[in-house]
């Protein structure tokens, strides 16, 4: 989202807002928080499952910073956000609060004192979680140790440092309603709708947003952003060569890999790591719910695309940088075609035939998705950071290159890269999007 | 031919362009320092420093190298005259097998000459790339502490002692 539209979207908020501030505020509650000990373990064990699925965790942790204290970063287009501290500490976190006001939280998106929380928590999705589910995320989080870590200030633009306007936000975007079963429908197919629209929150990222920051109901993941990535379109919309199936898909939330999709990586990340842990009944149920939706038919087999990728990455590596003494001059040899030299210097060794990592195949690029997606900002990602392991594994799977390579030679092999392992068309805003992501990272 | 820049020299090469750079470090100019590990960025045997920051010289082709200054353990110091860095490896005997080692210094190096009093959590989230398999870690810190240590108490050189 451009500066400008985000400007617009924000003015719009205000207009629409204005009119409301009188409704803006909400009591504080005063209820009763109740000691730890009362909680039943049960109850606990079961909210602890629910926030892996819910990915607490990952938003309210800082890096490096103990869990559930807060204070991550979230930029957003309208400033950046510092994520609360949700352990039990009484005046850092939220050891003052009573099941009710959690309740609120979750449902209303209002806060203990009665404060509007910014939809960065999305509690546009936790208004589907029942009760009895928010109870349990509720008695797992006040069982936490408490760390009386307060997070930053946040950094927004006016008006959206203007807390009360989101109760225009909220009328015009908020659907409070809980999850209503489908009775045409599975059992499991039930739980994965209410997980995946609750809890889990997938459209949060893979849903684009509209100029005041909320989902485009209509284009229901069909790619949107998570912090500074890019959140591929899903199933119908994915960028992916071979389309997702329903063991495809288990198989990269579950273990994180797919080898005809990938790898996850970015804030997808933590994400499967928190699905490895959760009952796979409920993976399972998130499969069958997202594959339900219409899945993009493609004209070409799968076998025949992996087939293909493979040839292609084989060829390239056959193909050797410009001998240097066929080239003219001295200097020609090692600026003309930048980029596939720096892929046969840093890229091929792995990426080849992908079979040159002892015990690991790299997915033939030509299938990646994020060679594959409309923007290059992942595959910058990748080729400037690197790749971690997948969860449980231990090691590197591929160093980054945001050091040995200038952004001109970052440039020029993703460019070389987009050209010579996918169909679509080239990319044109590398460059720009290479100097955002490392604007980003310089903060 | 490409013109590379090691340890403040001007080194003429003449090697195909994708080359990677460990190679003609050790084939062409004859700096050993660096070794191949693995071949593929995972170990840091070949860790070299570009441009101040810590690279893995084994998936570094020499085409992107060109007008850049490249440090090798060769320029820390000399077998009888030792730098800093090197000395503190010899005082706290970091080196088992040594095969990890000149990497592991100049990984270090370029963290020391970033931020000369990196803090314990600084100094192992920077080295965590570099493995060692004798198990020596313990000293390679102990080793890195010490420099960063010197650096933290005043802005004065380590005390050489007689070698």
């Amino acid at each position: 989202m451009t500066a400008r539209r985000a400007a617009h979207g924000l003015s719009v908020l205000a207009l629409c807002g204005a009119g409301l501030l009188g409704c803006a505020g909400a009591p504080a509650t005063t209820a009763q928080t109740p000691a730890p000990t009362t909680f039943d373990a049960a109850q606990i064990a079961k909210g602890a499952q629910l926030s892996a699925i819910g990915d607490c965790r990952v938003c309210h942790t800082a890096e490096g910073g103990r869990p559930f204290a807060g204070g991550r970063a979230l930029p957003t287009p309208f400033g950046t956000l510092y994520s609360t501290n949700i352990t039990p500490d009484a005046d850092a976190g939220i050891g003052r609060w009573s099941r009710d006001d959690f309740r609120r939280a979750m449902h209303e998106g209002i806060d203990r004192v009665g404060r509007h929380l910014y939809p960065a928590f999305p509690y546009d999705h936790f208004t589907r979680v029942s009760d009895e589910d928010v109870d349990a995320l509720y008695a797992f989080v006040m069982t936490r140790d408490a760390v009386s870590a307060a997070p930053p200030p946040n950094r927004l633009v006016f008006p959206a440092n203007v807390r009360p306007l989101l109760a225009a936000w909220n009328a015009l975007y908020l659907d409070d309603r809980r999850f209503v079963a489908d009775p045409s429908q599975s059992a499991e197919w039930n739980r994965g709708a209410y997980l995946v629209e609750g809890l889990a929150h997938c459209g949060a990222c893979h849903t684009p947003r509209n100029v005041a920051g909320a989902e485009r109901k209509r284009q229901r993941f069909a790619g949107g952003d998570a912090e500074a990535w890019r959140a591929p379109g899903l199933l119908a919309a994915s960028p992916a060569p071979v389309a997702w199936t329903a063991d495809a898909l288990f198989r990269y939330l579950r273990t994180g890999f797919d080898r005809e999709h990938g790898l996850a990586a970015g804030p997808m990340a933590p994400v499967v790591d928190g699905l490895a842990s959760v009952p796979e009944a409920d993976v399972r149920a998130i499969v069958t719910y997202m594959t339900s939706t219409a899945i993009a038919s493609r004209n070409v087999p799968a076998s025949e695309v992996v087939a293909a990728a493979k040839r292609r990455a084989f060829d390239a590596a056959g193909q050797h940088a410009p001998d240097r003494a066929t080239v003219g001059t001295v200097r020609a040899a090692y600026t003309e075609d930048a980029g596939e030299i720096i892929f046969a210097g840093a890229c091929a060794t792995c990426h080849y035939q992908g079979q040159a990592l002892p015990g690991v195949e790299p997915v033939p690029l030509g299938l990646a998705t994020s060679v594959n997606d409309s923007t290059p900002r992942n595959l910058l990602h990748v080729v400037l950071e690197g790749l971690g392991p997948v969860p449980g594994d231990r090691g590197a799977i591929m160093p980054g290159f945001g050091e040995a390579l200038t952004d001109a030679q970052v440039t020029a092999v993703v460019q070389y890269v987009r050209a010579r392992f996918s169909d679509r068309p080239n990319w044109t805003d590398i460059e720009k999007m290479l100097h955002e992501i490392r604007r980003e990272k310089a903060k | 031919m490409i013109d590379l820049t090691v340890n403040g020299r001007v080194h003429r090469v003449d090697a195909d362009a994708d080359t990677p750079l460990l190679y003609v470090l050790r084939d062409h100019l004859g700096l050993n320092g660096a070794k191949f590990g693995c071949g593929l960025g995972q170990c840091g045997a070949c860790t070299v420093i570009v441009d101040g920051k810590a690279i893995f010289s084994c998936v570094t082709p020499i085409s992107v190298l060109g007008g850049r200054a490249i440090r090798t353990v060769e320029g820390l110091g000399t077998e009888t005259d030792p730098g800093p860095l090197q000395r503190a490896f010899i005082d706290e005997q970091a080196a088992q097998c040594g095969y990890c080692i000149a990497g592991m210094i100049m990984r270090a190096q370029a963290l020391l000459d970033a931020n000369p009093a990196p803090t314990e959590a600084d100094i192992r989230r920077h080295m965590a790339p570099n493995l060692c398999r004798c198990g020596t870690h313990m000293r390679i810190l102990r080793a890195i502490r010490r420099v960063a240590d010197v650096g933290k108490r005043a802005a004065t050189p380590a005390p050489r002692e007689p070698t």
